[in-house]
């Protein structure tokens, strides 16, 4: 394997590439405590500038974890298309982000040369990037999948309804289930955080979920988020699984960390698909990540927290999914400290999701041990939402009552749509419209004293 | 005012949020999650914004308040045994919060004075600041006495140790300093948005650095609207007395009651 030489900018030398893209980084408080960001402002951008000169190419033969020992690296590299790559295989980094910007970047071109690009070469190019750099390109990338609905149309917001429960109470999540479906909520999956990951507790809320989902004719999917292992074993026990969830990671050591391999997630795409229970697509796999969660596993091998977190994204495009999810401000301010940090790494994890061909939303959201508030959010949630990201998520009152942590709203995702003119996905917005919860002119004003609502509300009652 | 018509279910105010109008208020018994907070536009109603903030102001100010040892020795008068203060590497609040490892060591005064306390120790109680010293203040020296009262004679019991800036793994150095063959951990969980004041108990056998969760047992959301510390207290003498019994803490030693998620503190 090719040894890169050090790289240098002025009096500044960085020994190896996993250096110069790790100081080239914006600074966020999980860099620092893995003793990874730069020393200094200028060291940064020095940095950035030998970051700009370093050929694309040498992404595909420098590999930051040794192909010999990491499943992620080979999984990046025997998966790169080079015909697709061929197009930009000339350019530098910096060539690259210029490249990106220019009118030769359309949707279909971005579109055709996603499977020729790694993770590594999007992680560097974002670091170059400004944030409404970010935001720019990521418009132009389309990514539409689909299930029992279409997600991520261009024009259209897709919602997570998130009812999550501290004991799974049945009545409790039947409760905001409803509250969210009332606010237009729940056409990118009615996804619940179980409090207990047994086969015995994901199968009684696949249940549920399935009979609201079946009496009213609701066109969306569902997911209890337990290990895919519980997944696999509840369906082949014949339970109603559309889609399967797993957290996931951009190296073999984290993923070992988090108790699944690549062939895991293989054998649970097929399973699913398998079941056939998907209407106008067959995208079966929801995958969550988030940066820092390498490093608090102590497994990310010396690479920056951005970086690591875009190779997870590799491994999510391997699988087909419907949702990819980043948890951006879920891990607490040792990785990313206040508003600002959150905000950049929300706007890198979409962009660079996007650019590698992933349906990317974002779990916009903080702890409260973080320099962060509502504030915070909106921002964050109004620049995701002019970038065309997939999805957000929606929580009763942004208080997740399971989790102990603040993401976003109902009223966040209606503030979205009906600011930025954004549409549900579009079967689930003709069965809002269906049930009165949307108007005519596509305002979520629900009518609540029509039949519709009051067949959801009984059902409610009865959970 | 059209959006707040009472016959609206999604448009409840808070005039009707207890009357019998409102549907919401059969679902309400089964979740505290925040469903039915109506709305204006595609807004949050004034006084549902408004509780928001309040509970993150409590949650935020919780994080952030300085922790006062003499709030806890106070609640300790009775207890006739040594009071220790001991400090971590973590100099303040913001190095503490983004320096997780720092609060895990112990700085050279601390580690000085515990040398002078090595002992032959069965247990030491750690009550700790962690993310949230309004709950070690409110919470631990209650939860310890009671503790206390449950244990027979036959525990030797070391100085109780009040440690500012402090994470879970901060007991592992104490404890290995101390020459205890177990520490109690009563420290201030990451807040809620409804729980500001919640403790948990982490229970080491065998500390020392390098200690992960999975060698803990965890007793969580100790607080009066929670779990009741005495009840606490009753759960972690139960888990103590087996942890000596075998030998061991951690994922092998079972809680027969429950056995809550370990928190990151």
């Amino acid at each position: 394997m090719q040894q890169s030489a050090p790289f240098h900018f002025e009096r500044f030398t960085f020994p190896d590439l996993k250096t110069v893209m790790a100081k080239a980084s914006p600074l966020r408080s999980g860099d620092v405590l893995a003793g990874l960001a730069a020393g200094s402002d200028e060291e940064r951008v020095a940095a950035r500038f030998a970051l700009a000169d370093v050929p694309l190419k040498q992404f595909l033969s420098d590999a930051l974890i040794p192909y010999e020992r990491d499943d992620v690296t080979r999984l990046i590299m025997d998966g790169h298309d080079p015909d697709a790559f061929d197009v930009v295989s000339s350019l530098t980094v910096g060539d690259f982000r210029n490249w990106l910007l220019s009118d030769a970047a359309t949707p279909e071109a971005l579109k055709s040369l996603a499977p020729g690009l790694t993770p590594e070469m999007v992680a560097a190019v974002s670091k170059l990037m400004r944030n409404q750099d970010l935001i720019a390109v990521a418009k132009k990338c389309h990514v539409v999948t689909g299930f029992r609905n279409t997600v991520g149309l261009p024009g259209h917001l897709s919602v997570r309804l998130q009812p999550n429960h501290p004991t799974d109470d049945p009545a409790g999540v039947a409760a905001s289930i409803l509250d969210g479906l009332m606010h237009g909520s729940g056409d990118a999956v009615i996804g619940i955080n179980p409090a207990t990951d047994s086969p015995e507790a994901m199968i009684e809320l696949l249940n549920l979920i399935d009979e609201v989902r079946e009496r009213l004719d609701i066109p969306t999917q569902s997911c209890v988020l337990a290990h895919v292992t519980t997944a696999i074993d509840v369906m082949a026990r014949n339970a109603p699984v559309d889609l399967v969830f797993q957290s996931i990671a951009g190296t073999q050591k984290a993923n070992d960390s988090f108790g699944i391999t690549l062939a895991m997630l293989a054998e649970a795409e097929e399973a699913a698909k398998g079941l056939k229970r998907g209407t106008v697509g067959n995208n079966v796999m929801y995958f969550e990540t988030g940066q820092g969660a390498a490093l608090s596993a102590d497994a990310h091998e010396g690479i920056d927290q951005q970086t690591v977190e875009a190779r997870a994204y590799a491994v999510a495009r391997a699988y087909s999914p419907l949702l990819v999810n980043t948890v951006v401000g879920f891990i607490g301010p040792e990785y990313l400290f206040d508003g600002k940090q959150i905000t950049r790494a929300g706007l890198e994890d979409h962009f660079c999701g996007k650019l590698l061909g992933v349906p990317m939303g974002c779990d916009v959201c903080y702890t409260n041990h973080a320099k962060a508030d509502q504030d915070d959010m909106d921002n964050l949630l109004t620049l995701l939402g002019v970038a065309g990201c997939n999805f957000v998520i929606g929580v009763p009152g942004a208080d997740d009552i399971m989790l102990n942590y603040q993401s976003t709203s109902f009223h966040d995702a209606m503030y979205l749509r009906s600011t930025l003119g954004l549409e549900p996905a579009p079967e689930f917005a003709e069965w809002l419209r269906k049930m009165d919860i949307i108007d005519q002119n596509g305002r979520t004003r629900p009518q609540l004293d029509g039949q519709a609502a009051q067949n959801l509300l009984a059902w409610s009652g009865a959970a | 005012m059209a959006d707040l018509k009472p016959t609206n279910i999604a448009d409840t105010t808070r005039k009707n949020i207890h009357s019998d109008l409102d549907p919401w208020n059969a679902l309400r018994v089964h979740t505290d999650a925040r469903i039915g907070l109506g709305r204006v536009g595609d807004g949050l109603p004034t006084e549902r914004l408004l509780e928001f903030q309040m509970a993150h102001a409590r949650a935020r100010d919780s994080v952030h308040m300085d922790f006062d040892a003499s709030i806890v020795r106070k609640k300790l008068t009775d207890y006739d045994g040594k009071i220790v203060d001991v400090h971590s590497a973590a100099p303040d609040r913001a190095t503490y919060l983004q320096r997780p490892d720092l609060g895990r060591l112990l700085d050279d005064p601390s580690r000085d004075i515990l040398r002078s306390y090595k002992g032959d120790y069965d247990v030491v109680f750690i009550l700790a600041d962690g993310l949230s010293a309004r709950a070690t203040h409110d919470q631990a020296a209650d939860t310890a006495l009671n503790i206390l009262g449950h244990l027979g004679d036959d525990w030797t019991v070391a100085p109780i140790i009040l440690a500012e800036q402090s994470r879970v793994g901060l007991g592992d150095e104490i404890g290995a300093a101390l020459g205890a063959k177990l520490t109690v951990m009563l420290i201030g969980e990451r807040p809620g948005l409804s729980s500001a004041d919640s403790l948990g108990a982490y229970l080491t056998w065998g500390p020392k650095p390098g200690r992960s969760n999975a060698d803990r047992n965890c007793v969580s959301n100790i607080r009066p609207a929670g779990l009741d510390p005495k009840k606490a207290a009753k759960k972690i003498a139960y888990l103590m007395l087996e942890a000596r019994k075998l030998g061991l803490s951690g994922v092998a030693l079972k809680d027969n009651s429950s056995n809550p998620a370990l928190i990151d503190t």
